[in-house]
């Protein structure tokens, strides 16, 4: 571990080498002025050092790291997209550490925000991706129509496509991440028949993309990945579908609040009835937690509000690949389904932990089969809700 | 001297990609306009031959902002084809997020994308904070972040910025523009509650998380009712809701709602403001239910001003064609029979004015041929504006006593005649009284909740999906940006056919086959520019509409550009 930690604090003070970008704030400063102090910041520093599954004495590096964040442009793309991963970072509901450094990074182009438009938002793409040629760090949102298709975006005076422009900002950025289930897998205009010929970032470019899926994804997720590639200047441990493990490693399943219900065989039949009030295991109205790689379960939504299953639905597997196509009925359990499972659209068979094929298989017709013994080991007759 | 073609494209700080291209005369005035979506995605392609169930999920993703209320319509359009009731219980829940998104969205609106078209930042750095302290007390009687210390602090912070030469979140170029109008202590005021706002909009946002698991995109409707049923039945939960409630609805009564008084009494007489709206035929449709029976808004329409009638709808009479835009399918067709097959025919070449003034080789639409991806809706063959100046209208002549109260007071308040709702500024300052409607009503919905839920829990209505039979069905009400249909038709137990006719395609829509233009454009034309490097009357206009939708973010990136109103036009200003 040593030798992590110094080759952490090596990349540090190299990145703390490099010119910032604004000489007359930094982000300790910023955080200061908004009335947030040290210990909170140190707080927040070891939750995203656990979170990126670090052991406790690399607090430090991470607190650093997180002041270095402003040494680093940001150019952001919208491609097609409906703005909600946007959304998910800026609408935490107080201004947390993360929309924090969000908002204080130096955010080069970003469609939804900047001040300019036409021909000088043309302009100033083309002049942040030439002044800070294989320095910057590209963000994409949405999905690419492309090809033939790619006429179904253009963006600018000139009529550029969508395509054009995120080739390009590829070909420069020292490291390049897809924001949202949209950019790394086509997402909503990619589902069958995808009419626009929509497709994930990592398909329109060689270079390596890091996917950041969900619909929208966390902005614990989002920050923590900028964080992962501060600290490690490398990219992080992938899954088969180039998903940071440290967010993506688990199940929806594995944390789930409602994993004991589950494990008794307690379950919602159906929405609204006394399992719901209960807050049953939603299995059986269609919850893909088990099929769903995330860590929704840990970090929840708008700063720990809620999130779906808390609310009382299942899960739909946001942030697997194609998940409009296999996990689809939503509210229908994977097992009871005669097409289009998530096994015959590779859902999360392929990931990280290799499960094979057979044995998620056999899992998930073994939840399927505890969900059904477990029913008759448990009957549940009305007089006695 | 021919006239000048400038393109706007893109035009940032708005959800999706739009183009603006405007023809000006020699004395700069607007003479022809044209709006054109530049991207299409297929959504209502998508959404054929799958389970019905899953359609509101999917039509949610049409846009990440009002992400609530295309769920809501894509499952209630499935409920109305089945027939189902959803108890009393889910109907409240989704009033009350539907709520929460109208006091998100309009405040979000008002001051991170539109208050700087017509708030002066430099201006606000001459005024006298005690004088400005005073000045607060004009518009309503408790005025929040506007104490004296507070807009001692608010100034100092401009101020560093300015003698940097950078402004921060205020980086714009038009300050000091001749149309601005609110006076040094009044733009100090304003800028003060600007900042604030960016805090209290997050705790909106957290309204609807709070019902519905997360925003954006919630999760927490079903066909035939709602699944937060431990979160209602969880009394601590309730009390959060009505605390946060409370927050932020005080935010919205004294301070942007005392805004918009202070901004009608200023600009009255702003002629860039005040000229006649463009399209004088506005509809909205009934919306926010506040008890068993009663809804905050009414249905109807209003024809060429004319507030002493009130039309009822026919919804038969409602189409959309494609003349100018990039389907196959020209003729005007009713949504149940909608049709939607893209055939992009590009754009051509030509020169148009550029950054610096001067003539540069771009690409322009086809304004004879296809020009957009929003197609032309029409009412009886109508152009018609929808929106919360539509949804105050309709209300408003309909003898609404809830909204009668709160217009003619706004009308004694700043002197303004009813004329005057029926302009850039009106549609402005309906924004605000349409959620100040909602704040001083919308507790209804919550005590009627809390009421049945003691008598009754019942948050949802089993139904079964006959795969014999073929349904059709409906969702029309108004969301935060105007009227929005979805319509569905279901055959062999999946989704046949599904048209949403949103918002934006009545406002943004392009020409139709009778040369009638949309909203947008039609409110552009005649528009005087007094400095064509400093459009900032096109901007306020554009903005009034709330094209954009917003993220309500505070951003400052380390070179200074951010929030400020964006730019139109060939010279805009600044560089970033």
């Amino acid at each position: 571990m040593s030798k992590l930690f110094n080759k952490l604090s090596k990349r540090l003070e190299n990145l703390e080498k490099l010119p910032k970008l604004d000489d007359n704030k930094s982000i300790p400063d910023v955080l200061i002025e908004k009335g947030i102090n040290r210990r909170d910041f140190m707080k927040w520093a070891s939750a995203m050092t656990a979170m990126l599954a670090l052991p406790g004495s690399f607090s430090p590096l991470v607190a650093k790291a997180a002041e270095l964040s402003d040494r680093l442009p940001i150019i952001w793309l919208h491609m097609a997209e409906c703005t909600g991963c946007s959304e998910s970072l800026l609408r935490t509901d107080a201004p947390t550490i993360d929309s924090l450094i969000f908002d204080y990074i130096s955010l080069e182009y970003h469609e939804t925000l900047m001040a300019a438009a036409g021909w000088q938002a043309e302009g100033n793409l083309e002049n942040a991706i030439e002044k800070h040629k294989g320095k910057y760090i590209l963000m994409v949102e949405g999905g690419i129509p492309h090809g033939e298709s790619a006429h179904f975006l253009t963006i600018g005076g000139h009529g550029k496509t969508g395509e054009e422009n995120a080739k390009a900002a590829c070909e420069d950025a020292a490291a390049i991440f897809a924001i949202g289930t949209c950019s790394s897998f086509g997402g909503v205009q990619a589902a069958i028949p995808n009419p626009t010929g929509a497709v994930g970032l990592s398909k329109i470019t060689n270079k390596p993309v890091i996917n950041v899926p969900g619909c929208p994804p966390s902005e614990k997720n989002i920050v923590g990945t900028l964080m992962h590639y501060i600290l490690y200047g490398s990219l992080p441990a992938l899954d088969a579908y180039n998903r940071p493990k440290w967010a993506y490693g688990m199940r929806i399943h594995d944390l789930c609040e409602r994993r004991g219900h589950f494990d008794a065989g307690e379950f919602v039949e159906e929405f609204g009835d006394e399992g719901a009030k209960k807050g049953y295991c939603l299995y059986k109205v269609g919850c893909k937690g088990p099929y769903t790689f995330n860590n929704c379960s840990k970090n929840k939504f708008n700063s720990h509000m809620s999130w779906p299953i808390q609310a009382g639905h299942g899960c739909i597997g946001c942030s697997e690949p194609d998940f409009w196509d296999t996990m689809g009925p939503f509210e229908e359990p994977v097992a009871d389904k005669l097409y289009n499972t998530v096994f015959g659209g590779g859902g999360a068979d392929a990931t990280a932990d290799k499960i094979g094929i057979g044995l998620l298989s056999v899992t998930a017709v073994g939840i399927a089969a505890h969900a059904v013994i477990a029913n008759f080991k448990n009957p549940k007759s009305d007089d006695e809700e | 001297m021919a006239n000048k073609r400038i393109i706007v494209d893109p035009i940032t700080r708005i959800e999706g990609h739009l183009r603006i291209e405007v023809e000006i005369d020699e004395n700069n005035v607007i003479k022809n306009a044209f709006a054109s979506s530049t991207l299409w995605r297929g959504l209502e392609t998508i959404v054929k031959n799958r389970d019905p169930r899953d359609a509101g999920f999917l039509m949610q993703r049409i846009c990440g902002v009002c992400t609530f209320s295309h769920y809501r319509a894509g499952i209630e359009a499935v409920e109305d084809a089945l027939n189902i009731t959803p108890p009393l219980n889910a109907k409240l829940t989704r009033s009350l997020m539907n709520q929460a998104l109208f006091m998100h969205d309009h405040l979000v609106h008002f001051y991170h994308l539109h208050g700087l078209d017509w708030v002066d930042i430099t201006s606000a750095l001459k005024a006298d904070p005690a004088k400005a302290s005073k000045e607060a007390f004009k518009y309503t009687k408790y005025p929040i972040a506007t104490g004296e210390n507070d807009l001692v602090k608010v100034k100092d912070r401009v101020k560093e910025f300015a003698a940097r030469g950078e402004l921060g979140p205020f980086a714009n170029a038009y300050w000091g523009h001749e149309t601005f109008r609110l006076t040094p202590e009044q733009n100090l005021i304003a800028l003060s509650h600007y900042l604030k706002a960016l805090e209290v909009q997050r705790t909106a946002a957290q309204l609807m998380a709070m019902f519905g698991g997360k925003q954006p995109h919630p999760q927490s409707l079903t066909v035939g009712g709602v699944t937060c049923v431990m979160d209602l039945l969880d009394p601590s939960r309730m009390a959060e809701y009505l605390t946060k409630y409370k927050e932020v609805s005080n935010f919205i009564e004294h301070a942007y709602c005392a805004d918009i008084l202070m901004a009608g009494q200023a600009y009255a007489k702003e002629p860039s403001v005040t000229a006649k709206a463009g399209t004088m035929n506005f509809m909205s449709h009934k919306e926010m239910q506040l008890n068993r029976t009663e809804f905050l808004f009414d249905t109807g329409i209003i024809l060429n001003g004319d507030l002493s009638k009130v039309h009822p709808i026919n919804e038969d009479l409602i189409t959309e064609e494609a003349t100018h835009s990039w389907y196959k399918d020209d003729e005007p067709l009713h949504p149940y029979d909608g049709k939607t097959n893209p055939n992009y025919t590009g754009m051509s070449e030509a020169m148009t004015i550029g950054a610096q003034g001067k003539e540069v080789h771009s690409k322009v639409i086809d304004e004879k041929g296809k020009y957009s991806w929003i197609k032309s809706p029409r009412y009886d063959g109508k152009a018609m504006e929808v929106g919360p100046l539509a949804s105050v209208l309709v209300s408003y002549a309909s003898g609404n006593k809830k909204i009668v109260k709160i217009v003619d007071e706004f009308l004694e308040q700043t002197g303004l005649p009813t004329e005057a709702l029926f302009t850039t500024l009106g549609r402005t300052a309906a924004r605000a009284l349409q959620v100040k409607a909602i704040i001083e009503n919308g507790l209804e919905t919550f005590d009627t909740l809390i009421e049945n839920l003691k008598v009754d829990q019942e948050t949802y209505t089993t139904y079964k999906i006959d795969k014999d039979k073929e349904y059709k069905g409906r969702f029309i009400g108004d969301v935060p940006r105007g009227m929005l249909s979805h319509w569905i038709r279901i055959k062999n137990g999946v989704v046949e056919n599904y048209q949403a006719v949103v918002p934006s395609t009545w406002n943004a829509g392009p020409e139709d086959s009778t040369g009638l233009k949309g909203p947008y454009e039609s409110n552009l034309i005649g528009l005087k520019v007094k400095d064509i490097t400093q459009p900032l009357e096109i901007i306020r206009v554009i903005h009034s509409f709330d094209p954009c939708i917003a993220c309500a973010v505070h951003v400052m990136d380390t070179k200074g550009n951010e929030l400020g109103s964006y730019k139109v036009d060939p010279t805009y200003g600044t560089s970033c």
